[in-house]
């Protein structure tokens, strides 16, 4: 059992070191407020033509088996 | 997160005579906020200087599935600055549809008749042919409202609700979302909840699991007038500003459904253990092959990895993503998604759109029964289902959208085509080895969009 205690340790471990890691990183990343003037066009936005992403989603959802992701899973019709 | 919590919001009439009064005094609104929006002076999506402001948006999209089902869908949207960074969003959608529709029937070498979901009434298939349902027409009025304010610093709140009706079919949902900047706005955290109740009466009563279809003008094997079915949905996202040109967006999704998850128009057909074809035991009607109304779980709960990258390149950008999703029915998807927007001056662009769709078989999908493999009917203890799209099924899609955004304005039109493949099964034999059991469907779609 010992044994198998160390074994598994790591996995946890490993996983806090990435997080912290992950993390340190993200924090490393970004801009100045000053240079976001790219960033802030209409059509850098994550969802920069939201009436398109609907329109598409809504067509996915009713013909294949997911849906969802980059918002929530959709729903209210019948089409699935 | 913020719009995608606020696109799932939503309020709507339910009857016709309400929608058209409220499309009416909805379209006086708007174009009250249009008139008020050519004086005003610019402004940056989101961030409006003038709180008397709407941002109107109008959309159409025209569907058409090759011999199946064709699709027309206006959506109007509006979104009104009530404070410095709070806003209420509208949007109402009117989806028809008209046309055919697969019913999960093998084709067969000789001529087929089906009852209509109705019980009154009957269509032919001919020889070599995919049953499709022709009667397939409904009007779905969908009403999204959305607000979202902020709570305290670098934390925004959204609340929304939904609602959408059609002839068979009404769901009323509600949603909320938290998002919060860190890391001097380059990092944003965002979480949400949605909750939908929808209620399902479907056209001739609810079939029980596995019932033959019987011939048309006979009393079909029903269960009750309908059945409901609730959807509880969390997100949990990151989005990461990377430098002055890049951004992605992580998120973890969970959503539950309960209930009745059946479609009640889909049905099994029984094959002979020999031949392959189709079982012909009706005495009444000859030609009227033996089906089994599916039966799926009554719960699914899904998981999905939504991955978003966007960069600019010097005046080109790309917007990529991609999405894992798994459920307990067992379907794996993976969806990779490209766009790439050029810019050719004066405000124009081009921006070419490719995606590609893979998911395996639900557990339960059965494109046919062999002989007494059809389980007794009302045995809801056992699922199946011929809904291709619970199949082992690939889609590409190609599309090309040409547009123009000004500093206060911008129109768009797409064109996209959009190849959905089934896999054919892997266990056909006799007859069945003839037909083709899941055709490739060839869809193309148009569309426009305008933003005042």
């Amino acid at each position: 059992m010992k044994a198998q205690r160390r074994i598994r340790k790591p996995l946890p471990l490993l996983s806090m070191i990435s997080l912290v890691t992950l993390l340190s990183a993200c924090s490393s990343l970004g801009v100045k407020p000053w240079e976001r003037g790219i960033l802030a066009k209409p059509e850098m936005a994550l969802d920069s033509q939201p009436i398109v992403s609907a329109l598409d989603d809504h067509i996915y959802f009713s013909k294949e088996a997911s849906s969802g992701g980059r918002s929530f899973g959709g729903g209210g019709c019948g089409c699935n | 997160m913020v719009d995608a919590v606020s696109e799932v919001a939503a309020v709507a009439a339910t009857d016709s005579g309400r929608t058209a009064g409220k499309a009416c005094s909805l379209s006086a609104t708007l174009a009250m906020a249009t008139a008020a929006l050519l004086g005003s002076a610019d402004s940056q999506a989101g961030f409006l200087s003038d709180d008397s402001d709407w941002q109107v948006s109008a959309g159409l999209l025209v569907y058409n599935e090759q011999d199946r089902v064709s699709a027309v869908e206006p959506v109007i949207s509006a979104r009104k600055s009530l404070d410095t960074d709070e806003f209420l969003n509208l949007k109402l959608t009117i989806d028809t549809l008209t046309g055919a529709s697969a019913t999960g029937a093998v084709s067969a070498d000789q001529p087929q008749t089906f009852t209509r979901p109705s019980g009154n009434g009957q269509y032919g298939i001919g020889v070599d042919t995919t049953p499709l349902d022709d009667t397939f027409q409904d009007t779905r009025v969908t009403l999204n409202a959305g607000w979202e304010r902020p709570v305290a610093e670098d934390l925004t709140l959204n609340l929304g609700t939904a609602l959408s009706k059609e002839y068979d079919y009404l769901s009323l949902g509600i949603s909320s979302g938290l998002a919060r900047d860190i890391n001097a706005g380059n990092t944003t955290l965002s979480g949400g909840f949605s909750a939908s109740f929808d209620s399902v009466e479907p056209v001739g009563g609810e079939p029980v699991p596995f019932a033959t279809m019987l011939p048309a003008g006979s009393a079909q094997i029903r269960q009750g007038s309908g059945s409901d079915k609730q959807v509880l949905d969390a997100i949990f996202g990151v989005t990461q500003i990377i430098n002055q040109r890049s951004l992605f967006q992580l998120n973890y999704s969970i959503s539950h459904a309960s209930g009745y998850l059946n479609d009640p128009y889909k049905f099994i057909s029984v094959v002979d253990p020999v031949s392959g074809e189709p079982v012909f035991e009706n005495t009444e009607q000859a030609d009227l092959p033996t089906v089994a109304f599916e039966n799926r779980p009554d719960s699914r709960t899904k998981h999905s990895l939504y991955a978003q990258y966007k960069v600019s390149l010097s005046d080109s950008i790309l917007d990529t993503s991609y999405r894992f999703l798994t459920d307990d029915w067992g379907i794996n998807s993976h969806t990779l998604d490209f766009r790439y927007r050029i810019p050719v001056g004066n405000g124009h662009y081009w921006q070419p759109h490719l995606r590609y769709y893979q998911q395996s078989a639900a557990d339960f999908y059965t494109p046919f029964y062999v002989g007494d493999d059809r389980p007794d009917p009302g045995d809801s203890s056992r699922y199946g289902s011929a809904d291709y799209r619970l199949g082992d099924l690939t889609g590409l899609t190609l599309g090309l959208e040409f547009g123009r955004r000004t500093a206060s304005n911008g129109w768009s039109v797409a064109a996209e085509y959009y190849l959905q493949s089934g896999k054919e099964p892997d266990n056909s034999f006799g007859s069945l080895q003839n037909q083709t059991l899941s055709p490739d469907i060839d869809i193309v779609f148009l569309r426009v969009v305008r933003d005042f």
